[in-house]
């Protein structure tokens, strides 16, 4: 029981990262390929204003994923980021270059120099969610093993990885192009609205396109999750082309806020696929999730801090995803 | 030398590169905790003039504090996420053995870290919407949160130098925990203090010295002076209590950490009327050379007699203590230290003789001289008091039960990542001095600056 739901915990922090600060890095890919400082100043202004208030709080789910993982189940977090140096690696300098860039761009006003750091801040927005996309591609195809041995370059470069890698920026981008649909709508801004709707439209084909691709890669990569894949969780990944297709549904009907959730929940059931898919196993196929978990005392002083979580910071949230969307923080 | 012989030099014991890596990236993580921990109260102080007083240069003042403070807290935010990522890449030994135990304290920052993120972005966006006291209000929680972020991330600091709340079985698993008792452990209570004071006096010292420069360039206007004595008057509050908890934490050591104090005392062989050596350094011999001792006292400091005995480094097995070069830098650090720590305690109290017999701070070109260099002499102490605990715990992860040299990662190529990460600190570094400037110099020419105007839509900015 304690070891299971402290799994549970671990994949609601990883769902949340992917749905929130997932948004923010595919806001980031939008910023990349918005254009010249002129043609793309609009998008940009827009992206700039949806994930200002918010993506340091986003951010924090991360924090929540690590600090679950090392105290819940140390040894895997040990076996992960021995045998995953060089992807996590560069995912840390990605978010270190993401955060500090976009910061500074919203500091400065010479528009060199918001080019500079805004460049910064949206080439490392694609970059960090690829490395974290390889990085769950290798956890999920079983090339970490429990001793963290595994192979320090072909664990994270393979096709698994590679398809996690590319799914994860797709699913970012899908995911923020309807949240930013949606925020135009809010704005009254109707250029914008089209401008991002046409590329939701775009890139949630696409994320459904790498998905099922995906699934003849996995058939020849990762045999495990493939079969789980296609039998116990095949109704999580039903649920998930039904939400995804509900979603482009919504945005043709133009009903831009209920795509919003719409789009949320298809990431979030790509997350429960995966962790149903490897479950009872933590590491596959070395390590169980029960073998993996620290002592009842530490799971339930996790599970306490994540029950203070609920009570304070779920509210606290609520308030400035509130605000931030009444327009009140600018 | 040929090139395969220096890669593989280089290549050769990651775990070196993992202690210059984790010291390097703490270092400057540490100078961004007191700018979210603390600043954010003086901010609010400011602001809360502003707001009682209908002062609208305490509130311009606020509001460009904020404006920074969003700069730096995401700097803080990436720098922290690095140090999280480096328990795994560069300690993976250590977190797999005692992550269940050493990891508790960090859950606990998280909740922290969530409220003051969220806060944080409300405070400082929301300066033109929110009415004034609800955004006053909304930036109490970040203060909170900066307290008790700080106690928990130095509990478990805590934890690696006195650590408790587990048992382990015969191979050295822990088999139980108890969470309590890891976080609050032998070395919580003075740590997290001291941490925290020495957030408030480097927060503190930092940002009034700014403005002593400024005084000292004849810029002494209402403003000015009183983004002045608002930082200085909290730092130097915080100075007097800061000494105590050191003396605390002193005395603590020499009764736990042995070694450790031998270390910070420069004592090779255990006696009683030992002296308190001002720098010197042990050699080859095992002796103490130059420095200036003064005879008795480092008993007397100690135990309050010249008859305390004090355990020398020699009662440990070579293998269990700090080396001599450690032993050396551990102890010029705690000169560092607690000679910054004397000289900022008699600034302080130069500021409060003067401020209380003339009903205002002191203005004399010495002073200003010397508050002016205040901030970067907090930053120094706290930097060497880093080096104190972290050094002087050497050969130990976690004191007396796992070394670092047990500790660290296999994987061959940590050199890279710091050759990187470190080119990566200093663009950042470099490019975050620049943008500051660049909004202060804005706000000196006036007219450039389009932002709007505190708790309204008019756009005139003053000063
Ligand atoms: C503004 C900064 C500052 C100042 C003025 C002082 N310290 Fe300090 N000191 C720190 C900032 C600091 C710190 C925040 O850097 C450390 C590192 C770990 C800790 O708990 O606090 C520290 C550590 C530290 C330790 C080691 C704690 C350990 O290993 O667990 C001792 C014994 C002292 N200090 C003692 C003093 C004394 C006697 C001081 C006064 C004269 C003093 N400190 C001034
Ligand atoms: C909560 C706070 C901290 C924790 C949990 C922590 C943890 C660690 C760990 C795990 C190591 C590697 C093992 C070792 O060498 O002992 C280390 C080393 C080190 N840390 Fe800390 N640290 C903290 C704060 C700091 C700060 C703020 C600084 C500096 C300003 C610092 C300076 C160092 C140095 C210099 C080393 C290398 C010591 C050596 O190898 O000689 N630490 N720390
Ligand atoms: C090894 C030790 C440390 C780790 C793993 C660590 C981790 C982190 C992380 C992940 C963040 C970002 C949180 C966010 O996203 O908002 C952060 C920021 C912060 N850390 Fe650390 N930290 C360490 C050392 C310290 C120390 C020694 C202190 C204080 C005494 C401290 C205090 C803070 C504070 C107050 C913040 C808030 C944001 C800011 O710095 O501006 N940390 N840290």
């Amino acid at each position: 029981m304690g070891p299971t739901a402290a799994a549970v915990l671990l994949f609601v922090g990883v769902m949340l990262y992917a749905v929130l600060a997932g948004a923010d890095f595919g806001a980031g890919f939008w910023d990349l390929v918005a254009g010249g400082a002129k043609r793309g100043a609009r998008p940009r202004a827009l992206i700039d204003h949806s994930i200002g208030p918010v993506w340091e709080a986003n951010h924090v789910w991360l924090i929540f994923i690590l600090v679950m993982l090392w105290s819940a189940f140390p040894r895997v977090f040990a076996a992960i980021f021995t045998t995953l140096f060089i992807p996590l690696a560069l995912a840390v300098l990605g978010i270190v270059l993401r955060g500090s860039g976009f910061a500074f761009r919203h500091a400065v006003v010479r528009i060199n120099r918001q080019r500079l750091f805004g460049a910064t801040f949206a080439l490392s927005s694609v970059i960090v969610p690829f490395f974290m996309g390889t990085v769950a591609g290798a956890i999920a195809s079983g090339r970490v093993p429990a001793s963290g041995a595994g192979d320090p370059v072909h664990s994270w470069l393979n096709p698994t990885s590679l398809l996690g890698g590319v799914l994860s920026v797709v699913v970012c981008a899908y995911v923020a192009a309807v949240y930013l649909t949606a925020d135009a709508q809010t704005a009254q801004d109707t250029t914008l609205y089209t401008y991002f709707r046409r590329r939701a439209l775009g890139t949630g084909l696409l994320a459904g396109a790498v998905a099922l691709a995906g699934i003849a890669v996995l058939h020849g990569d990762a045999p495990y999750l493939f079969d789980n894949l296609t039998g116990r969780a095949l109704p999580v990944i039903a649920a998930s082309g039904v939400v995804g297709l509900a979603t482009l549904g919504l945005l043709l009907r133009n009903a831009a806020d209920a795509a919003r959730v719409a789009a949320a929940l298809a990431a979030a059931t790509v997350i429960w696929g995966w962790a149903v898919g490897q479950w009872p196993y933590m590491l596959v196929p070395s390590l169980t999730i029960d073998q993996a978990a620290a002592p009842p005392a530490t799971l339930v002083a996790t599970f306490v801090i994540a029950g203070a979580a609920g009570v304070l910071v779920l509210p606290s949230f609520g308030l400035l995803l509130l605000l931030s969307k009444r327009q009140v923080l600018e | 030398m040929s090139h395969a012989h220096v890669v593989s030099m280089i290549a050769l014991d990651p775990v070196t590169w993992a202690r210059v890596q984790m010291a390097f990236t703490l270092a400057c993580h540490i100078i961004l905790v007191p700018l979210a921990v603390a600043w954010s109260l003086i901010t609010l102080v400011a602001n809360g003039i502003g707001v009682w007083r209908h002062d609208k240069d305490a509130l311009l003042m606020a509001q460009r504090w904020s404006k920074v403070m969003a700069v730096t807290f995401a700097v803080g935010a990436v720098s922290g996420t690095v140090l999280s990522f480096e328990f795994g890449l560069l300690w993976p030994k250590f977190m797999g053995r005692f992550g269940a135990a050493f990891g508790i304290p960090f859950a606990v920052e998280g909740l922290f870290f969530f409220l003051e993120a969220i806060f944080i972005s409300i405070y400082i966006y929301g300066w033109r919407r929110l009415r004034p006291l609800p955004h006053l209000l909304s930036g109490i929680p970040i203060v909170i949160a900066g307290i008790g972020g700080t106690f928990s991330v130095v509990s478990a600091n805590a934890w690696m130098n006195q650590p408790s709340g587990f048992t382990l079985d015969a191979a050295g698993h822990i088999t139980s925990t108890d969470p309590l008792h890891v976080m609050i452990n032998n070395a919580t209570g003075y740590e997290t203090l001291h941490m925290m004071l020495a957030s408030y006096m480097v927060a503190g010292f930092l940002i009034a010295s700014v403005y002593a420069v400024a005084m000292l360039r004849k810029r002494d206007d209402h403003y000015v002076r009183m983004a002045f004595v608002i930082p200085f008057t909290i730092a130097a509050i915080a100075t007097p209590f800061q000494i105590f908890v050191g003396d605390w934490a002193a005395r603590a050591i020499a009764q736990d950490q042995p070694a450790k104090f031998a270390a910070i005392e420069l004592v090779p062989k255990t006696s009683t009327r030992v002296p308190e050596t001002l720098l010197g350094y042990i050699g080859a011999d095992n002796k103490v050379h130059a420095g200036l001792p003064i005879p008795d006292l480092g008993s007397l400091l100690t135990g309050f007699s010249v008859d305390t005995r004090i355990v020398g480094l020699e009662a440990f097995p070579v293998d269990d203590r700090p080396a001599a070069a450690e032993v050396n830098y551990v102890h010029i650090s705690w000169d560092v230290m607690v000679g910054i720590g004397v000289g900022l305690l008699g600034l302080s109290a130069w500021y409060a003789l003067v401020a209380w017999r003339r009903r205002g701070p002191p203005t004399s070109r010495v002073f200003l001289a010397a508050a002016s260099v205040a901030g970067v002499a907090a930053i120094a102490a706290l930097e060497a008091g880093w080096m104190v605990t972290e050094v002087g715990r050497q050969p130990w992860i976690v004191n007396g039960l796992m070394r670092v040299a047990d500790a660290g990662t296999p994987f061959s190529g940590v050199w890279a990542s710091f050759i990187i990460i470190a080119v990566v600190y200093a663009v950042v570094a470099v490019a975050t001095v620049l943008v500051l400037r660049g909004m202060v110099r804005r706000w000196r020419s006036p007219g450039v600056d389009t932002a709007p105007v505190p708790y309204g839509p008019a756009s005139e900015d003053a000063a």
